[in-house]
C-alpha cells in the first residue's frame, strides 16, 4: 500500500505505525513545539508522552507511534498547535 | 447522540468481568475468569495481544496469543473514563484507529473490573534530553520488536535495571551498533540479597542469555556510569558520559564524549495509574495497594501486574491469574483457589523487592540539571523556572506548582515529568513530593471533542482541572 508523507508517495505495509513509516523514511522529527518551535519525534514509543504528534488526513494531534497506517493516508508534519483542516 | 452512551446496553450490564490491558497480567486474568465459567471483556489499546513485554511484530499477519471462548477481545480500544454505578463501575471506551475522530463508543457495566494497565519507562532529565534521537528504552524495544525499526545506527543505552539488557539485544537484532550499555547502579548488590536471588532463579537465566549476546557483539557494559548530556542542533549527534559515585554524583574528570545518533534511557518504570486513581484505589509508594486476592481498596476493582509494583512478566501473569479468579468469584463463580499462582506471586514479590533494592535511583542526578534543562517536555518548563516557583512563590503542592509553572499540564498530563517534579520539589522543600497527584486525570485517555460531546453520561469531577482533549 501507499501513503503520502509531506505530499510525497511512500511504500508502506499493513501493521506499520505512522512512526514506523516515518522513521523508516529516515525522519527523526515531524513536529515542532508550540512554545519554542523545537523539533520532536518519537520519545516513549508506547503512546504515553505525546511527543510524536503528527497530522493524518488533516487531523492533528495523532500519536504516530500508536496509529497504524492505512492505504492512502496523508501524513504531514505538525507545526505547533494546529487546528483540524 | 449514540445509544451506547445513554447507559450500558443489556449485554453489557453487570454480567461480565472487564479486564483493562492485554499484557501478561490482563491475559492471565481473562483466562482465569473464563476458566471459572464467567464471560469476560478484555480491552486493550494494541492491535495485537501481549502488551509491552510480549510485543508482537504488528506487520506480521499472525497472532501469537489465543484467548478461550467466553473472552471478547476488544483490540485498538481505550478506556477514557470510569464511573461508579450501583454494584460496580461503568467503563467508557472507544474502539478504532488511535486518535482518530469518530471511533465507536461503548459503555460496559461490571461488578468486577480488573486493571492491568502496566507501566512505562521512567526517564530522568538531563541537558539535551528533548532532542530528537533521545528515546526511552521502551521506545527502542517497541520499535525494534513491533516495527523492525532501529532507532539509530550507533546507539547508547543508559539508565538502571535489568531491562536495559533485552533492549540492547533487540537493537542488535535489528542491526544497530550498541556503543555501550551504561548502568548507573552497581548490580553486584544482588549478591547481598540471596533470598531475592533464589526467587528470581528463572530470571537470572534470562539475564545470562542477554549478557552472552552482548559479549558476542563486544558491547561494553559499564556500571556506575551515566549520560549527562546529549548534543546536537536538531537531533542527537553525540553524548557526554560520566562515571558515578555510589550516590550518583559525578566522578570529577571522568566525562567523555561519544558520537552516537541515538540514545535510549530507562531508569525503571512508572505505573499507568490513571484508571486506578479515577476509581479511587488506595496507593502506597506510588503503586496500587492490593490484598492477597489482588483486590484494591475499592470493592469490585482488582489490580494486577506492574500497577501493584514492578516485578516483571512472570509475576504479572501470576497476579493476573489470582485477580481473574477473584473477579469470577464476584460474579458468583466458585473457582478453586489458584494455589500455584498465589505461590508464584509470593516468590515474585521477593524477587521484585530484591530488584528494587539492587536498582535504586539516587538523588545525585539532580546535580546535572542546569538552569535551562527541560523538566516538563510538553510545556517546555525549565529546571530554573520550577526551582524559582518553589523557592520564591512557595508553590509547593503538585496542583499549585502545575498552575504556576505549567509543569505537568501539557499533552501528556504529567505522565513523563510527574515523578521527577515530585522528587525535585521534595528536595527543594524538604517534604516528600506527591507524584500520585499527577495521575489524577479525569479523562484517562485522549478523546476528541466531538466524541466527548456525544457522551453525556461521563462523570466529570468538579475542580479537577480541564479535561485534556485533542483538537
Amino acid at each position: 500500500m501507499k501513503v503520502r508523507i509531506e505530499g510525497r508517495e511512500h511504500e508502506a505495509v499493513p501493521g506499520q505505525t505512522v512512526a514506523g513509516v516515518l522513521l523508516g523514511a529516515g525522519m527523526v522529527s515531524w513536529r515542532t513545539t508550540r512554545g519554542g518551535g523545537r523539533p520532536r519525534g518519537v520519545f516513549c514509543g508506547i503512546g504515553v508522552c505525546f511527543d510524536c504528534l503528527v497530522v493524518v488526513n488533516g487531523i492533528p494531534d495523532v500519536r504516530a507511534c500508536q496509529r497504524l497506517v492505512r492505504d492512502g493516508d496523508d501524513i504531514r508534519m505538525q507545526h505547533g498547535a494546529e487546528l483540524p483542516s | 447522540m449514540s445509544r451506547a452512551h445513554r447507559g450500558a446496553e443489556p449485554r453489557d450490564a453487570m454480567s461480565r468481568v472487564v479486564v483493562v490491558g492485554g499484557g501478561p497480567a490482563g491475559m492471565a486474568a481473562a483466562r482465569a475468569a473464563a476458566k471459572a465459567g464467567v464471560d469476560v471483556v478484555l480491552i486493550d489499546a494494541g492491535a495485537k495481544l501481549g502488551g509491552q513485554y510480549h510485543r508482537q511484530d504488528s506487520r506480521a499477519g499472525t497472532e501469537r496469543f489465543g484467548l478461550p471462548p467466553g473472552v471478547e477481545h476488544l483490540a485498538e480500544s481505550v478506556v477514557w473514563a470510569l464511573e461508579p454505578v450501583p454494584g460496580g463501575h461503568r467503563v467508557h471506551l472507544r474502539t478504532g484507529p488511535a486518535d482518530a475522530p469518530g471511533r465507536t463508543g461503548r459503555s460496559i457495566d461490571t461488578p468486577a473490573l480488573v486493571l492491568a494497565t502496566g507501566a512505562y519507562d521512567q526517564v530522568l532529565p538531563f541537558p539535551g534530553w528533548e532532542l530528537p534521537g533521545v528515546y526511552t528504552a521502551g521506545a527502542a524495544q517497541a520499535l525494534a520488536k513491533g516495527q523492525g525499526v532501529r532507532v539509530g545506527e550507533r546507539v547508547l543505552l543508559a539508565g538502571t535495571g535489568p531491562f536495559l539488557l533485552p533492549v540492547a539485544r533487540s537493537l542488535l537484532a535489528v542491526g544497530a551498533e550498541v556503543a555501550a550499555v551504561l548502568e548507573a547502579g552497581n548490580p553486584a548488590r544482588w549478591l547481598a540479597r540471596p533470598a531475592g536471588l533464589l526467587a528470581g532463579a528463572g530470571k537470572l537465566g534470562e539475564l545470562a542469555g542477554h549478557t552472552a549476546a552482548l559479549a558476542r557483539h563486544r558491547v561494553p557494559y559499564r556500571t556506575r556510569s551515566a549520560v549527562v548530556a546529549a548534543h546536537g542542533t536538531d537531533r542527537v549527534e553525540a553524548v557526554t558520559t560520566t562515571r558515578l559515585r555510589p550516590d550518583w554524583t559525578e566522578v570529577p574528570g571522568s566525562r567523555r564524549r561519544l558520537d552516537v545518533d541515538a540514545v535510549c534511557i530507562g531508569y525503571g518504570f512508572t505505573p499507568q495509574l490513571e484508571l486506578a486513581v479515577a476509581a479511587g484505589c488506595a496507593l502506597d509508594g506510588g503503586f496500587v495497594t492490593v490484598d492477597s486476592a489482588q483486590q484494591t481498596s475499592v470493592p469490585g476493582v482488582l489490580a494486577a501486574g506492574e500497577l501493584t509494583g514492578i516485578g516483571g512478566a512472570e509475576l504479572a501473569a501470576a497476579e493476573g491469574e489470582v485477580a481473574g479468579a477473584s473477579a469470577a468469584r464476584r460474579l458468583g463463580a466458585r473457582p478453586a483457589p489458584p494455589v500455584r499462582a498465589l505461590r508464584a506471586v509470593r516468590r515474585g514479590r521477593r524477587f521484585a523487592a530484591a530488584l528494587a533494592a539492587a536498582h535504586p535511583v539516587r538523588a545525585g542526578w539532580h546535580g546535572r540539571l542546569r538552569e535551562d534543562t527541560l523538566i516538563c517536555r510538553c510545556e517546555e518548563v525549565r529546571y530554573g523556572e520550577l526551582r524559582d516557583a518553589v523557592r520564591e512563590r512557595e508553590a509547593y503542592g503538585g496542583r499549585a506548582l502545575k498552575l504556576v509553572t505549567r509543569a505537568g499540564l501539557g499533552l501528556c498530563q504529567g505522565r513523563i515529568c510527574g515523578r521527577v517534579v515530585a522528587e525535585l520539589t521534595g528536595e527543594l522543600t524538604g517534604e516528600p513530593g506527591q507524584s500520585a497527584a499527577f495521575a489524577r486525570r479525569p479523562i484517562a485517555a485522549p478523546i476528541r471533542l466531538g466524541e466527548l460531546a456525544e457522551s453525556p453520561s461521563a462523570h466529570r469531577e468538579p475542580g479537577a482541572g480541564p479535561p485534556r482533549v485533542a483538537e
